[in-house]
């Protein structure tokens, strides 16, 4: 019954694009925009909620006649991850895409009155591009509303990975982020079209801008928390192809947001701007094309199918020629501008965080597509893995953190650096304190004293001018701040950690100079939809500190998938994390003990960015 | 001039990377080796199953007849599936098969082929997995047909029906 | 001249490292390195498949017998493609990975050198 509700709900939501486009055109040339299309585009909104409601429905009361239902849900599953599986899947996922599309559009048009009429119109029809091209991939090629018959008395199950808190509500938030993207492109091409790139333009996208990557953040840190604890390593970022496409629009954004700054000041970059835009939402579904179409291999994989992947494939490119088109057709160039450029000023500074990201951009984008081009031309598959990606970024990181703490001093237009003996003061404090750090670690030193150096730098730098500044221009100094705090805690989590990999049968005891790890015994837990293996550790650390650990194996009845859990406790400077692991025929396990220090401050500074976001999003006014 | 140049050739990139999307797309994206091919059979020095003799891997693969090496295993299920055409296997008179126990132990592995019976003619031992990495194996069950001391033909996962009248007809 | 005196003193600091550089943990690096191929998306130092620690016993072996790191790659790249390595390296089938991004950035050096020449004028 909601499944039916929820395909008829589908249905209507796309006739009404129909009815969008149609009056939208009609009112293209009158000087009021009319509130039948307000209204129509809630509609299709409501209607596509009612769709998403239904399949959500659909998986509560595990209605298996439902085709997504019975592959991805049981009866046995809890109840929120029944709920959360429906947008676990490739299906429902993309009605939740969908969703956001609908839902961003009609918040578009009530929050930009004050936007030119014509502007907001062509925006709206450009959005509907987009939607009626998901409407037609959903329904075409992946509806969430298959009916089965005979009706199976039971699904197939949900993957245990993806019973999880943290993976329960990653995706809704990246979608925002991803979808987001969308509310620019389009955007982006109206401003193009009614000739409004503008400093006004730039106040207005500023928000979306914003709004996206706040949630593109918070996703890709969901996500990354959910690696850590899940995939059983320890790790947080493996430069998967599934994690790349997520930090490509990210990168994208951001260096968006820097250069509306610079519109929002002076009537320059802006072809710069308006291309990306474009390129922020292309990199978005491009993202998903290579993780949807199965083209890539990952971790995550969904259902691979080559007519979803070639139909994303045409839109992707269908949209990539549009938005050329009207660039080239449209755009009048502005003529004014490029005198008014000092080499010292914060344009200047901004063009330098433009050139740096758009380098990251390109290390990443190549990576990751790299092997599909060589597979192609000649049949040879290589992996392109950390190691690149490593060698490639870290370089040239630290000019990029040095230039991040000063551009945010110089002024606009023209300017001089104020303070410069307080400048090259920070930079010499901060060189010594990280050249007594290194030198106690058993690492390299050259190339990680001048790293530790530059972000010690920026670190300073930014506490400095949380107390001078006083608050002023918060968002941005908080930004900056807690990037250099995510980079600190990575390269001394990355200096410091340590792991111990070992196979241990029940009670007997690995020792090395500095810890004793116990294993005392396993019990055995039944839970609604698995099995649990309890394994009980006693870590004596030689201060005499002991900690009990009990890492987990589950197994799981439906599908019949092994995991394991880990047990991790987290303390403000380290996290102490132990996995499990059977091995096939034998009576040991494989134990995996980690330290990982400053894991927590990981996580928190990357939350703090986007907070910062938050915090620029409900500013009135960007600074002087 | 100029202007042209521009817009003509960012439609060309795009185009061409529409098309290596398009044909990246039709390539499989799992994974198998081609490299297995027509390449030698590696060198190595085992243990025997029964006796626990060191043996020479030059000393089974002889020459010009054909063989089959199966990687096989007593936990793994998809073994017992393969292990009726083995059977059938082992009556074609031109035709060895020889058998790498992976990982296993030897009581059930013993137990595992007095139940299913013995379609080996000889069976190494490989008790910590290398000697598959040195056929460039993945797991179990995999299995490679051997002639001249080349690999002619490598089957990852069980073999099936199909696998089975491919063998027989390569070994013709 | 400037320049030469700096190039020469980096040089002698990275060689000066070199020196230093441990080999303690080799065979973490070289697993780290490798691409566990049944599990897709984690090296085999990160897996605990039967493959992972299969090839994670066999990385140790060599190393006993006196293998370098280089061979070991080699011996793998033999049995399973270049596919099983997650540092591509610097071959022909390699060289625009490389040097595309490094020429990006230079031509976005260029781009953004080109605006304050054109200011000049």
């Amino acid at each position: 019954m909601a499944s039916l509700i929820g395909y008829y709900s589908l249905n209507i939501g796309f006739s009404i694009s129909f009815l969008i486009i149609f009056f939208s055109i009609k009112n293209l040339t009158k000087s009021k925009l009319d509130n039948k299309i307000i209204f129509s585009v809630f509609f299709q909104f409501f209607f596509v909620s009612l769709s998403f409601l239904g399949l959500v429905q659909s998986f509560i009361s595990s209605d298996f006649s439902n085709e997504t239902v019975f592959n991805h849900s049981h009866t046995t599953v809890p109840t929120f991850y029944k709920i959360s599986g429906a947008w676990g899947n490739h299906e429902g996922s993309l009605l939740l895409w969908l969703l956001v599309l609908t839902l961003f559009i009609f918040l578009f048009l009530l929050r930009s009155n004050d936007q030119p009429k014509k502007y907001r119109i062509l925006t709206l029809l450009f959005q509907q591009i987009i939607i009626v091209g998901f409407f037609v991939f959903l329904i075409k090629t992946s509806s969430p509303f298959n009916y089965i018959f005979p009706i199976p008395n039971e699904g197939l199950g949900l993957n245990p990975i993806l019973q999880d808190p943290a993976l329960a509500i990653h995706p809704p938030i990246l979608y925002l982020g991803y979808v987001g993207s969308s509310i620019i492109f389009s955007s982006a091409l109206a401003a193009v079209v009614t000739n409004y790139i503008s400093s006004s333009w730039a106040k207005h996208i500023k928000k979306w801008i914003l709004t996206s990557w706040i949630f593109l953040t918070l996703g890709i840190l969901l996500g990354s928390i959910w690696a850590y604890y899940e995939l059983g390593w320890g790790g947080f970022w493996f430069w998967d192809p599934v994690e790349n496409v997520s930090l490509m629009p990210w990168l994208a954004l951001i260096t968006l947001l820097h250069c509306t700054l610079v519109l929002e000041k002076k009537q320059i970059l802006t072809s710069w701007v308006v291309i990306l835009s474009i390129a922020t939402f292309t990199l978005s579904m491009c993202g998903t094309f290579l993780v949807r179409s199965g083209i890539l291999n990952s971790v995550h994989t969904f259902a691979n199918d080559p007519e979803r992947g070639l139909y994303i494939l045409i839109f992707l490119f269908i949209l990539v020629f549009l938005s050329i088109f009207i660039f080239l057709f449209f755009y009048k160039s502005e003529k004014t501008t490029i005198n008014s450029l000092f080499w010292l000023s914060k344009e200047t500074s901004i063009l330098i965080n433009n050139w740096f990201m758009m380098y990251f951009l390109s290390v990443v984008l190549i990576g990751t597509t790299y092997p599909i081009f060589l597979e192609v031309l000649s049949s040879e598959k290589i992996s392109v893995g950390p190691p690149f990606y490593n060698k490639l970024i870290i370089p040239f990181l630290v000019p990029f953190l040095l230039a991040m703490a000063i551009g945010p001093k110089l002024k606009w237009i023209k300017s001089d650096l104020e303070n410069k003996l307080s400048l090259i003061l920070f930079l010499i404090i901060s060189l010594l304190l990280s050249t007594f750090i290194i030198r106690n670690l058993d690492i390299n030193f050259l190339i990680n004293t001048i790293l530790v150096t530059s972000a010690f730098y920026l670190f300073l730098i930014t506490l400095k001018d949380f107390f001078s500044k006083k608050f002023k221009n918060l968002s941005q100094n908080l930004a900056h701040f807690s990037f250099s705090l995510l980079i600190l805690s990575i390269l001394f989590n990355n200096f410091l950690s340590t792991e111990i990999i070992t196979n241990l049968k029940i009670n007997e005891t690995y020792e090395n100079d500095s810890l004793k790890i116990n294993f005392e015994g396993i019990e055995q837990r039944d839970e609604q939809n698995f099995k649990a293996i309890i394994g009980k550790f006693v870590v004596e650390h030689n201060g005499g500190q002991t900690d009990i650990m009990q890492p987990e194996l589950r197994i799981y009845n439906q599908p019949n998938i092994i995991t394991s859990e880990a047990d991790i406790k987290t303390t403000l400077y380290k996290d102490k994390f132990m996995t499990m692991n059977s091995v096939q025929n034998q009576e040991y396990f494989n134990i995996r003990y980690q330290v990982k220090p400053f894991m927590i401050w990981i996580w928190l500074s990357t939350f703090l960015i986007s907070l910062s976001g938050l915090i620029g999003f409900f500013k009135k006014r960007y600074e002087n | 001039m100029r202007t042209k140049i521009f817009p003509i050739s960012l439609i060309i990139i795009v185009s061409v990377i529409f098309v290596i999307f398009y044909k990246g797309l039709q390539n499989s994206n799992v994974y198998e080796p081609q490299i297995g091919n027509q390449k030698n059979i590696p060198v190595f020095i085992a243990k025997a199953f029964e006796t626990e003799e060191i043996f020479k891997s030059e000393d089974i693969f002889e020459g010009d007849k054909f063989y089959l090496m199966n990687i096989w295993s007593s936990w793994c299920a998809p073994c017992r599936d393969e292990h009726k055409f083995l059977l059938n296997l082992s009556n074609q008179k031109n035709l060895k098969i020889i058998g790498l126990n992976y990982k296993d132990k030897k009581k059930n592995a013993t137990n595992f082929l007095n139940e299913l019976n013995n379609p080996y003619d000889f069976i190494f031992n490989d008790t910590d997995g290398t000697i598959a990495i040195e056929w460039g194996a993945y797991g179990v069950p995999e299995s490679f047909l051997l002639h001249k001391n080349k690999i002619v033909k490598k089957i990852i996962g069980p073999i099936d029906q199909n696998s089975l009248l491919e063998i027989k007809e390569l070994i013709q | 001249m400037r320049f030469l005196k700096f190039f020469i003193l980096i040089l002698i600091i990275f060689n000066f490292n070199l020196v230093h550089a441990k080999t303690k943990n080799l065979d973490e690096k070289i697993t780290k390195n490798l691409r566990c191929l049944i599990c897709q998306g984690q090296s085999v130092h990160d897996s605990d498949s039967e493959f992972a620690i299969s090839l994670k016993t066999l990385v140790k072996k060599k190393l006993n017998e006196g293998s370098s790191e280089e061979e070991i790659y080699n011996y793998l790249k033999d049995k399973y493609g270049e596919w099983i390595l997650y540092d591509p390296g610097f071959s022909k089938n390699t060289y625009f990975l490389w040097l595309l991004p490094i020429l990006m950035f230079l031509i976005g050096g260029a781009i953004i050198l080109k605006l304050f020449i054109y200011k000049k004028n």
